[in-house]
């Protein structure tokens, strides 16, 4: 797998994390828990996905933490033979932050829901990613409450009727990608519960990326919201309801024209800003849009994000939107405190005697009298 | 120069209010007088008292700030109830203050503001300079603003800028009029505004001139001395709670060999612990500034889990929002230190008074049955071994503590006597390395199996091979940990998290009764900051003759192991608290001991005067005799409090 990130010098995500020469296999990932999910979730495809990836990270088991909140998807960490915190509802990243901070030598993801992520945790989201801490977010996203059965999401189309919105439900849904690229992520893709392939090659891409990556998945609920992304999904429509973005590639989708370009092209849209969806036939090559996930400025990945249906999801684009270098928080905090440590107690050296004498030095500082 | 000899009158204590608007400079001005009284060698005790608004309209009684210094030529324990010396910069600053004062105080006044505006908006409607309302008092007027505006006229400042030099001309007078050494503020100023010279000069130059008006002048006839105080051998030093707080979190992280991990939210009385611990990186110490008080605890749990000690620092109503981490913590069993200094509630209450009414929350403000044991310092200098103190409790017993402070013992500030190193304890973290259940092909690694002794459960941390676990808010099964929703197990797993608690009862102290004579009936309890006053209170009521017991709890949860037989000696127990009696709720539900209570919530401490009235009453009853605690239970400047 590579985690070559095509930007000069960027250090990858899991660069401080120690590897491992022995085999793995996804079976070493797999705990000994029963996976408790109802049949035909989505969430068994993620499972299953990620455990048969982490090998492939090279990394040493030990150093890998899974943390997350409270939801279907929230118990993914009970299923994985990692360190793993199934913590309180919204502050996973919270708790993610702090042991990303503390330990530049862990691989830190985090597994949240629409819920979890974006309803009860949504401060916690959005100020993880504007730091920029050092962790992947796993969002799976069915656009439904799951665990407590059934109640509309921040995700839900308005209007949509549940056990709490019997005549429909007032709230206008969130877009996860275009939040996330609001607060700046520094890296932000959407990807399929059921394209496993497509789902690997962006958990790669995340996991490589230093910095807070942000993954939203599209995530089946077969019991309370079964058939939510059927439009991306099905083989008879899926070409022209999913916008594939890979960078540098130009925008194209919908049915294939004969020089293999989809018959449906992205432009940019001079009357507002944004980005519009045109047939390809009737724009010149040089006017369809190439793709720039490590464009700056991150308004083009913003205008891509606004053409994902915000009713039924018969339009969404899938790639990776945005893959930025950017200084991260936890590598800015440690050589903080690297910096302000005397070179006498350089991390490793036992430095007790000299951490005393510093200690006593310090509260015996400032203005003192002596009593005999 | 040759000045008439001032008579010089030896006096063994003083209380001091400098008193004025929020942007006189009063924290300042009475700071300093604390340092230069610290190094003169006398035993102080400080009282900050300043409004929530930073700026506050100008003039108004909201507006006014003060700061007052208690300093003796013997051991205090107070700030002092009544001030022998007001320093009122305007008219709301006396107007404000003069109700606390007892006959006789001298009043300082700056005449400078007292313009028929500034009457107005403090609300007088006749000059009370002009007239006999201050007759009782020993008043002088000075135009402390116009002879400092003089005497920096050579720095060509601003007319604004040369008043608001005024407060260093008020502490100059007065530290002529006390005797106070005053070439630590001179280095102190030099140092401040070492970057713009001419108000570094002003400064200096109001400071002395301030003092030098006390020499001159015939209005001050006399200079007062308040010797310094014989206190126990050792080094000391001027502290606040919030800065003993702090040191005492980096002491503890070096004692345990942890770095220390500050997740928190800054909030009115207990942001100065983080700006504090921010400075200290040197130590290994990191301070998270999240984005609410949730992430703060919640990245103090992350930390650690990743073998750092957590610490969250909050006052009330933090608390009440990170009560749901605090309770993942007591599930997950990691070290946690969260820190109240509490302010007057509820809601947002009064951020800048202090208060004692989180006791209750501390103990069961969680759902579920989830202990968590609680520390209290007893003074700002108790706060160092406070904190060491929990971080001691969370670290080997791997459990989340609370740690009250409050905001008088957070502002408030008294010689220290600075510990040497090898007085703290030294704390194991005692790191979990090796599997634990079975043996060879079938080993283990159970994250819940306990140490008999403490019944602690084994830290494993990210990175240690072999060791990986999950952890989490589910209920636990015993030993293996994996999620257990069995009753019985439930049901032992809440027992066994409060016995967990219910132990540490084994490596906290006896709780201590000072009662000298041995004849006591009534027993006086108190916890946190109330030590001052309620100390004083009783040293009043001794004086007068009578016997009276005195213990104070630094272990709210669990109470010492003798503390109910403790109890059971006394026929009655007075338990004065700033709230409305919460430990004496704990003490009757626990020990079934009717403890009486002495409560105030005015946002200010308790008075030692009021308190050895209290006391009396019921030294009183129980003894079925008219208590009369005479001049020892009145204010005056001979008694030793």
């Amino acid at each position: 797998m590579s985690t070559d990130l095509g930007l000069p010098g960027l250090r990858s995500g899991t660069e401080l994390v120690p590897t491992t020469d022995q085999p793995q296999t996804g079976k070493d990932f797999t705990s000994d828990q029963e996976v408790r999910w109802c049949p035909g979730c989505g969430d068994y495809a993620v499972l299953k996905a990620v455990q048969s990836f982490l090998p492939d990270l090279g990394l040493r088991r030990e150093n890998i933490v899974f943390v997350s909140g409270i939801g279907c998807s929230s118990r993914f960490p009970y299923y994985l033979d990692t360190y793993g915190m199934h913590s309180i509802h919204g502050r996973a990243p919270s708790i993610a932050t702090g042991i990303a901070t503390a330990r530049e030598d862990l691989s830190v993801w985090v597994v949240t829901g629409d819920g979890d992520a974006l309803s009860i945790g949504g401060n916690h989201l959005i100020h993880a990613l504007r730091r920029n801490v050092n962790m992947t977010i796993l969002l799976f996203n069915n656009r439904i409450y799951g665990l407590t059965k059934g109640q509309y999401s921040p995700t839900s189309e308005t209007g949509k009727i549940t056990k709490s919105t019997p005549m429909g439900s007032l709230d206008h849904p969130f877009n996860p990608v275009s939040l996330a690229l609001g607060a700046e992520a520094s890296f932000v893709a959407r990807t399929i519960d059921s394209d496993r392939k497509h789902l690997t090659q962006v958990l790669a891409a995340a996991a490589a990326h230093r910095g807070t990556s942000l993954v939203e998945i599209y995530q089946n609920c077969p019991i309370f919201n079964d058939g939510a992304f059927d439009a991306i999904k099905s083989p008879d429509t899926k070409a022209d309801a999913i916008i594939p973005l890979v960078h540098g590639e130009p925008v194209t989708f919908g049915a294939r024209l004969e020089d293999g370009r989809g018959a449906k092209a992205l432009v940019r849209d001079t009357a507002t800003g944004g980005v519009k969806v045109v047939a390809t036939a009737d724009v010149a090559a040089g006017d369809i849009l190439v793709h720039d996930a490590h464009n700056e400025d991150p308004s083009t990945a913003f205008a891509i994000s606004r053409l994902t249906a915000a009713d039924y999801l018969d339009q969404s684009p899938i790639g990776i939107f945005r893959q930025v270098e950017r200084p991260t928080y936890d590598d800015a905090a440690r050589e903080q405190v690297a910096a302000a440590t005397p070179a006498s107690a350089s991390p490793g050296d036992d430095d007790t005697a000299d951490r005393a004498a510093r200690l006593a030095a310090l509260i015996g500082g400032g203005d003192t009298w002596t009593i005999l | 120069m040759t000045q008439p000899a001032k008579q010089v009158k030896q006096l063994d204590r003083v209380i001091i209010r400098f008193a004025g608007d929020s942007g006189d400079g009063m924290q300042l001005t009475g700071d300093r007088f604390t340092q230069e009284t610290a190094a003169f060698g006398n035993d102080l005790v400080t009282l900050p008292n300043f409004p929530a608004e930073i700026r506050a309209p100008q003039g108004t009684l909201p507006g006014v700030s003060s700061f007052q210094v208690h300093f003796a030529d013997h051991d205090i324990l107070t700030a002092g109830d009544t001030p022998d010396v007001l320093v009122a910069m305007n008219p709301a600053a006396l107007r404000a203050n003069l109700g606390d004062l007892h006959r006789g105080a001298t009043i300082i006044v700056d005449t400078h503001d007292f313009t028929a505006r500034n009457l107005t908006k403090a609300g007088y409607t006749e000059n009370p300079l002009e007239n006999d309302s201050l007759a009782e008092y020993a008043l002088h007027t000075v135009d402390l603003t116009g002879m400092t505006v003089e005497a920096v006229k050579e720095f060509g400042l601003s007319r604004k800028d040369a008043s608001r030099a005024k407060n260093m001309f008020a502490l100059g007078l007065l530290s002529w009029m006390y005797g106070r050494p005053g070439e630590s503020t001179i280095d102190f100023l030099s140092r401040k505004f070492a970057k713009v010279p001419d108000i570094r000069d002003a400064n200096v130059a109001a400071f002395k001139a301030g003092w030098n008006f006390g020499e001159t002048t015939e209005a001050f006839a006399v200079q007062y001395e308040v010797k310094p105080a014989v206190l126990p051998p050792g080094t000391y030093r001027n502290i606040t709670g919030n800065l003993a707080l702090a040191y005492g979190l980096v002491a503890g992280g070096v004692q345990s060999g942890l770095p220390v991990f500050l997740g928190t939210y800054p909030i009115t009385p207990a942001s100065d612990i983080l700006h504090e611990l921010s400075k200290h990186k040197s130590f290994g110490v990191t301070t998270f500034q999240a984005e609410d008080e949730i992430a703060g605890v919640g990245a103090a749990i992350g930390a650690s889990y990743a073998g750092h000690l957590g610490v969250t620092s909050t006052s009330g109503p933090g608390v009440a929002l990170k009560s749901e981490a605090i309770g993942l913590a007591v599930m997950t069993e990691l070290p946690l230190v969260v820190i109240d200094v509490q302010r007057g509630g509820p809601s947002t209450g009064l951020p800048t008074k202090t208060e004692q009414a989180d006791l209750l929350q501390a103990m069961f403000g969680r759902n579920g049955e989830a202990p968590v044991p609680i520390v209290a310092p007893q003074s700002p200098g108790d706060c160092f071994a406070a904190a060491v103190e929990a971080t001691r409790i969370a670290v080997t017993y791997r459990t989340p503590v609370l740690l009250l402070s409050d905001g008088y013992l957070a502002n408030g500030s008294e010689p220290w006597r600075v510990p040497t190193i090898d007085e703290l304890p030294v704390i194991d973290p005692d790191f979990a390395t090796e599997k634990n259940h079975g043996s060879g092909e079938d080993a283990e690694f159970w994250p819940y199996l306990r140490d008999e002794k403490t019944l602690a459960r084994p830290w494993a941390i990210p990175g240690t091979p072999g060791l990986e676990h999950r952890i989490g808010g589910l209920e636990k099964g015993d030993g293996h940990g994996n999620i257990s929703y069995d009753p019985a197990n439930h049901d032992f797993m809440v027992r066994t998290r409060q016995a967990k608690v219910d132990r540490i009862a084994e490596s906290i102290p006896l709780v201590e009764v000072d009662d000298p004579s041995g004849e006591a009936k009534v027993l006086v309890l108190g916890w946190g900051s109330t030590y001052g006053p309620i100390g004083a209170g009783v040293r009043r009521v001794r004086k007068a003759g009578y016997h009276v017991a005195q213990a104070h709890l630094r272990h709210l949860n669990p109470f010492p192991s003798n503390l109910g037989e403790v109890l059971e000696g006394y026929d009655k127990v007075l338990v004065p608290e700033m709230n409305l009696g919460q430990l004496s709720l704990l003490l009757r539900a626990e020990y079934l001991v009717d403890a009486v209570g002495y409560n105030h919530v005015r946002g200010l401490p308790l008075k030692a005067t009021d308190l050895a009235h209290a006391i009396g009453e019921l030294v009183g009853q129980a003894e079925g005799v008219d208590v009369e605690l005479g001049v020892w239970g009145e204010p005056t400047q001979k008694e030793h409090i």
